[in-house]
């Protein structure tokens, strides 16, 4: 790893840990409704809202009740965003007259941005009116990332209160995150974005003069219906144009990933430079961190969140190592052909097939790292052309469960589960009832948190196993060899995930993929979802029992270090033949070239 | 349940409402107030014509310019519609094949340079549209844009550094220079 590699890492980590503090505290007060200063006109706007909603802002929800309201509100979503799809040909702010994508495609997109997935089997640029991104695609960023957040709550809330019925009102969370948490931040990273170059516009698509006319073949149909090559010259190049940066700052602070462009954060309108890269990741970033704090306070004992987060940066900091250095060491076939690669004052060097210049080794692979340890999806850089081991990473990130500051609440809400786990684990080891901050873990919680932790593996292997059995899933694979495997593997762990990054060779806009993944999305969203509820609501009956000489400390190094290791553990046992197959092999096949 | 759907349906409306018309609409508002010229896509111009972004790459194959990355776009290179990379597998037999081909180019182009080539100017960019070349891959063609402009290597260098950026804050941005800008420079040196 270069200086400037460990440099970045540093700045941004600095960065990130400082705003911790402050912005969960902040998250603490929303959630619990304390009052802000400044946010007057807002408490009048939410009272409306209530009104409007026929809700009582002080009535409380069972678990059950909050989970029904959630899947309700999510599906709703999903039809709403399916039909804004369909019928964009027909509504407003469409100046280049896209017509409706097919159905399949259009409802994998739907449950896609509402599963905070964001996978895209479109081309943005191509298929989505300017109505279709910001009112529907961009409301579900908002919508999906509130909805993770306020299930991490109601976690915390299972945890903090004692002999309790209910865990919060799902409607007044969600109410409270959108506006006070997310739109604020929101707007002031967007504006940021415009100023270095992200455009905010409703503008026709720009035609441009280029400085040297282009040619180039192209195939096209004749008369009789026979393909011919045609040599053509062109001296225009078409700017696409769009609201994006508003779309932008939502996609990375709600971990939600779906690019305005095809090219996603790579696209120079969407992430025009070194600082707008540092700024995105710090906007993925900003939440799940800061959430741990949110959690120890909420608890009343800091140093609880602490312990969680100060795993997630062990954790980080690793798989960044590996990915960095991999990557920054090239491709030894180019190395063959008199490439050179190595870093010095005039370029990063390094495996560049699919970097962009601007961001470099560094810039790209510790934002492929952050983009799938949380469940972003967004990428700078294209990960099908990773090297092996250097895909692998973003792969395993995904596996491990995202638990690595994770997506905007399922990231915490998951690596309680796995504390939970891990307490349970230790329980077994020295023979006591297992007790996670005063609450005893009982069998109902173990059952609980083990669907939450096994669905992902269970769909997103399944899924890889039909796909690789059938030919309309083999179809889809763009590369020869394993890296075919991994690019189906990778599209699966994706989607049971809630990334949305993609090995994006792969053609995933088939009916197969596009049902197939819509399915996978879905159960991996909502299926833990409901049964963290569960957890939340039997904690939350609980009493809460004394701090005795027999009460495993969940704030110390030791806790720390079984915390790492539970996660390690869990997903290499549940993938490693899994990547033997795919990534592993092919780091053989490239070695012994 | 019916306690439940008025809820959910009047929050879906009043939130989209807020977060897809409000926010957005609130974002373009400032944004073309304040920053103008890049919300509208930090478009460059010539004798009164657009000629491009200052941030969305263009082809360029003759000899008196500086070349941009090779772009995976289809069917043309750096086509704004169609923005991307190869996402070609590093052991991908056409990802090789490629990269030799452009080799072969950038050596016959500059037959006297020995130099091994800069690893950024023989792959794609993510994007296809990427607007920068390194440092090292802008120092690698000045001796052929010198000699077809008919200027001195000297010259061009100058060029190359009066627009090198990167290292900003000591760690961000590598060694770069913009090539569309680059060559509006040399054009306007005669």
């Amino acid at each position: 790893m270069t200086a400037q590699s460990w440099g970045l890492l540093a700045l941004f980590l600095a960065v990130a840990l400082l705003a911790v503090r402050p912005l969960g505290l902040y998250m603490a007060h929303i959630v619990e409704g304390e009052p802000i200063a400044g946010l007057g006109a807002g408490r009048r706007l939410e009272a409306l809202i209530y009104r409007l909603c026929g809700v009582d802002p002080a009535g409380q929800m069972d678990w059950k009740t909050y989970a029904t309201a959630l899947l309700v509100f999510n599906a709703l979503g999903v039809l709403l965003l399916y039909a804004l799809q369909r019928l964009q040909y027909w509504l407003p702010l469409n100046p280049q007259h896209f017509t409706a994508p097919p159905a399949d495609s259009a409802f994998n997109t739907a449950v896609s941005f509402v599963t905070n997935t964001n996978w895209q089997s479109y081309t943005p640029e191509t298929t989505m009116s300017y109505l279709t991104q910001m009112a529907g695609l961009a409301v579900q960023n908002f919508l999906s990332a509130a909805t993770g957040i306020v299930v991490a709550v109601a976690l915390i809330r299972g945890l903090a209160r004692h002999s309790a019925r209910t865990i919060g009102n799902f409607w007044v969370d969600l109410t409270r995150v959108t506006l006070y948490v997310l739109m604020p931040i929101a707007t002031v990273v967007a504006i940021a974005l415009v100023s270095q170059g992200a455009i905010q516009n409703f503008s026709r698509y720009q035609s441009v003069t280029l400085l040297q006319p282009v040619t180039y073949r192209q195939q096209h149909m004749d008369a009789a219906g026979e393909p011919v090559i045609q040599t053509v010259t062109t001296d225009t190049q078409t700017l696409p144009m769009g609201p994006v940066a508003s779309q932008e700052a939502i996609k990375e602070l709600g971990t939600n990933g779906g690019g305005f462009f095809n090219a996603n954060s790579a696209h120079p309108f969407e992430n025009p430079n070194a600082f707008t890269n540092l700024l995105e990741m710090l906007a993925i970033v900003l939440i799940p961190a800061a959430l741990t704090y949110t959690f120890g306070f909420m608890v009343g004992d800091t140093r609880q969140g602490w312990a969680v987060l100060t795993a997630m940066v062990i954790l980080f900091v690793g798989l960044y190592a590996v990915c960095n250095h991999i990557e920054q060491r090239g491709n030894p076939q180019f190395a063959a052909l008199g490439v050179d690669q190595l870093p010095n004052a005039q370029q990063s060097g390094g495996n560049m097939e699919g970097k962009e210049v601007r961001f470099g080794i560094a810039g790209s692979t510790l934002f492929a790292t952050l983009t799938t340890v949380t469940s972003t999806g967004a990428v700078n850089s294209m990960h099908d052309s990773y090297l092996p081991l250097g895909g692998m990473v973003p792969l395993l990130d995904m596996m491990l469960g995202e638990v690595v500051f994770g997506g905007v609440g399922a990231g915490l809400y998951s690596m309680l589960i796995f504390a939970i786990i891990g307490v349970f684990i230790a329980g077994l080891m020295i023979g006591r009832t297992p007790e996670y901050l005063g609450k005893k873990i009982e069998a109902f919680e173990m059952k609980m948190s083990a669907i939450a932790i096994l669905v992902m593996p269970f769909i997103v292997l399944l899924g890889t196993a039909v796909a690789v059995s059938v030919a309309a899933g083999r179809a889809g694979v763009s590369n020869p060899g394993p890296h075919g495997f991994s690019e189906i593997l990778y599209a699966f762990t994706s989607a049971g995930n809630n990334n949305g990054s993609a090995f994006a060779g792969i053609n995933a806009d088939t009916p197969f993929f596009n049902i197939a993944l819509a399915i996978v999305m879905w159960l991996g969203r909502f299926w833990p979802i409901v049964a963290v509820l569960a957890v939340a609501g039997s904690l939350a009956a609980k009493k809460r029992i004394p701090v005795s000489a027999g009460t495993m400390p969940t704030h110390g190094a030791t806790f720390i270090a079984l915390l790492i290791g539970t996660v390690l553990l869990v997903g290499a046992l549940t993938f490693v033949p899994a990547l033997a197959l795919g990534p592993i092999v092919e780091h053989l096949m490239l070695w012994s070239h | 349940m019916k306690g439940i759907f008025r809820p959910a349906l009047t929050l879906l409306v009043v939130l989209t409402l807020m977060t897809g018309v409000f926010y957005p609409l609130v974002v373009t508002a400032v944004a073309q107030v304040v920053f103008p010229w890049q919300a509208n896509g930090s478009l460059l111009k010539r004798h009164g014509v657009f000629i491009g972004s200052r941030l969305i790459g263009q082809p360029f194959s003759a000899p008196q310019y500086f070349w941009s990355r090779p772009s995976a776009t289809t069917p043309q290179p750096y086509n704004a519609l169609d923005s991307g990379g190869s996402n070609l597998g590093p052991l991908s037999p056409t990802l090789i094949a490629a990269v030799k081909a452009r080799i072969a180019v950038l050596r016959a182009a500059d037959p006297g340079t020995p130099d091994a080539i800069p690893v950024d100017l023989v792959t794609a960019s993510a994007s296809g549209l990427d607007p920068d070349i390194s440092l090292a891959a802008a120092y690698y063609q000045a001796p052929r844009v010198a000699r077809a402009r008919g200027l001195s290597v000297a010259q061009v260098r100058a060029l190359i550094g009066a627009h090198a950026r990167g290292g900003e804050l000591g760690v961000l941005g590598d060694p770069r220079v913009n090539v569309l800008e680059l060559n509006l420079a040399l054009d306007a040196m005669k």
